[in-house]
């Protein structure tokens, strides 16, 4: 009798410990790539203001100081400071997330009115574009005295900011699903209202996860450019930043904009896991190579 | 199952022409009529109009000269895709149908199970269509129409794209349940065995648009079992659709 050929279940047995060792090693890349790169941007960071800033560029190294100084004076030694970087960055953060919060649902409102009929799009979209082109900051202080230095002018310069990115991938995300589908709804008289919430607006969720991640960015930096321009009124990070930078505290400086930047991570992080949870067990892309 | 004629057809083509707006003729003149418990196929060449026949009677195409006279607004479509909605569950997707005509939900649950049951499904209700075969999503496909018991089923060409086997069971469910429900089928595919093998009556259309070039009726009674497609006289039969169908593509 011939012996039998290797089939499928006999074949993928080994596989067991062998895909183990697979994830094992998965894993430790998944963290050593990120660590390396930190560990080299820390370097990178100690060579430039121990050594190149004084030997190539020539200029004084207070203007760079090394990661630990930035740390320690930002953070560790001088408790006025801390807390008053704190609260700016806590000002900064709720201006940006009400600020995102606003441009998520007026944006997605209009994207929704530009997808029911041509012609709103055509007669809508063009200022939506020049919204992104036009530079905001130059009207800083015209937003500024219409509605006063505080909370709400920021918030709107934030809107303007970020909103674009939600007005487009709304658009295109809902304007995606299949004819083959659209055709589904039709058969069955299906109202524009079911289409848009049984078809269209599921079908836009990855595109629109999407808009929200650039939008989530650009909402912190409206939060904290916009906030630089202000010169008025409670200071965020931004004005913050400004400060330490015009009395050439620079080690100062450079904490805050760590503490900005952390904000902008965070804010990323936040809606980027938002997004994978809610179309992860259905999106065919999520997550793949 | 006898074809009793004087029932009102579920569906009758009276000379429907039909052109779209850059001139392309697609269907010219064409009528044909089809009753409750008759499984009528259209075959012909790709592109002779089969399909928009079919977006015809379904009311998905307007601006057709001539008569489409539909019984009832009850009709079941299965397309080439099985276009399941893809954040949906299995069974969220075949309660669908159920949900736009809005149907009180347990009837929908009840209705979906059902459907289910009838396609063999029923184990996969909470999966996701990513997760399932290509044969498994045509039948839930299937399944979507099934819920709400039309009284007359469309197919444009469901398992074309699927492998020979799965397509021969598929075959064998849609027969099953068309032994069982009686509804009237109108059936577009490429494939002859496919078409002998369903249908009691065959309709052959020629590559350009224009009236019927022939009509087969198959004489072999329902139900119908798998082996019939090793008969001599459905081979015979097929070899006849065959040489139609060369004629039609010249």
């Amino acid at each position: 009798m011939r012996a039998v050929p290797p089939c499928g279940p006999s074949r993928s047995r080994p596989a067991g410990p062998s895909s183990r060792s697979a994830s094992r090693r998965q894993a430790r890349t998944e963290y050593l790539g990120p660590l390396v790169v930190f560990a080299g941007f820390i370097g990178l960071w100690y060579l430039l203001s121990g050594w190149a800033i004084d030997s190539v560029f020539a200029k004084p190294s207070f203007l760079m100081p090394p990661p630990h100084r930035v740390i320690a004076a930002g953070f560790l030694d001088n408790s006025m400071i801390r807390g008053q970087m704190l609260q700016a960055v806590w000002l900064s953060a709720q201006v940006a997330f009400l600020g995102l919060a606003i441009a998520i649902v007026a944006g997605m409102c209009l994207a929704v009115l530009m997808s029911r009929a041509r012609w709103i799009e055509r007669s809508l979209y063009p200022y939506a574009v020049a919204l992104q082109a036009v530079p905001i900051l130059a009207f800083v202080p015209l937003i500024g005295s219409f509605f006063g230095f505080d909370f709400s002018a920021r918030v709107i310069v934030c809107v303007v900011i970020s909103i674009f990115p939600i007005i487009a991938n709304t658009l295109f995300g809902l304007l995606s699903a299949e004819s083959g589908q659209h055709d589904l709804f039709t058969l069955h008289d299906a109202s524009r209202r079911q289409r848009l919430l049984k078809l269209q607006v599921p079908s836009a969720l990855p595109s629109i996860f999407t808009g929200l991640r650039i939008s989530a960015g650009l909402a912190v930096i409206g939060a904290v450019v916009g906030d630089f321009f202000f010169r008025q009124g409670q200071p965020g990070i931004g004005r913050l930043i400004d400060v330490y930078r015009s009395r050439n505290d620079n080690a100062e400086m450079f904490a805050a904009v760590l503490l900005a930047a952390t904000l902008g991570i965070v804010v990323f992080w936040l809606f980027g896991g938002l997004g994978r949870r809610a179309v992860r067990r259905w999106h065919e892309s999520t997550g793949q190579r | 199952m006898k074809v009793v004629p004087a029932q009102p057809a579920a569906l009758r083509l009276e000379g429907v022409s039909m052109s779209f707006p850059d001139g392309t003729r697609a269907v010219h003149e064409l009528s044909f009529e089809v009753h409750r418990g008759e499984f009528v196929t259209i075959i012909g060449p790709s592109g002779c109009g089969k399909s928009t026949v079919l977006r015809l009677a379904s009311g998905l195409l307007h601006g057709a000269t001539g008569n489409v006279v539909v019984a009832e607004d009850n009709l079941g479509y299965v397309f080439q895709d099985p276009t399941l909605l893809g954040w949906r569950t299995v069974q969220r997707n075949v309660e669908l149908f159920a949900e736009l005509r809005r149907m009180p939900r347990a009837e929908r649950v009840r209705r979906g199970t059902e459907a289910l049951n009838l396609v063999g499904l029923a184990g996969v209700a909470h999966r996701y269509p990513r997760q399932l075969s290509a044969g498994m999503r045509m039948r839930v496909s299937l399944a979507r129409s099934l819920a709400l018991r039309p009284q007359l089923f469309l197919f444009d060409e469901p398992f074309g794209a699927l492998d020979e086997i799965t397509r021969e069971r598929l075959n064998e469910e849609v027969l099953g349940l068309f032994e069982s429900e009686r509804f009237a089928a109108l059936f577009v595919t490429h494939s002859i065995y496919e078409a002998v093998y369903l249908s009691s009556r065959v309709l052959v259309m020629s590559a350009r648009p224009g009236p019927l070039v022939a009509t087969f009726e198959v004489p072999f009674e329902y139900p119908r079992p798998g082996s019939l497609r090793f008969d001599a006289r459905f081979t015979a039969l097929a070899g006849q659709l065959s040489e139609a169908l060369r004629e039609a593509h010249a």
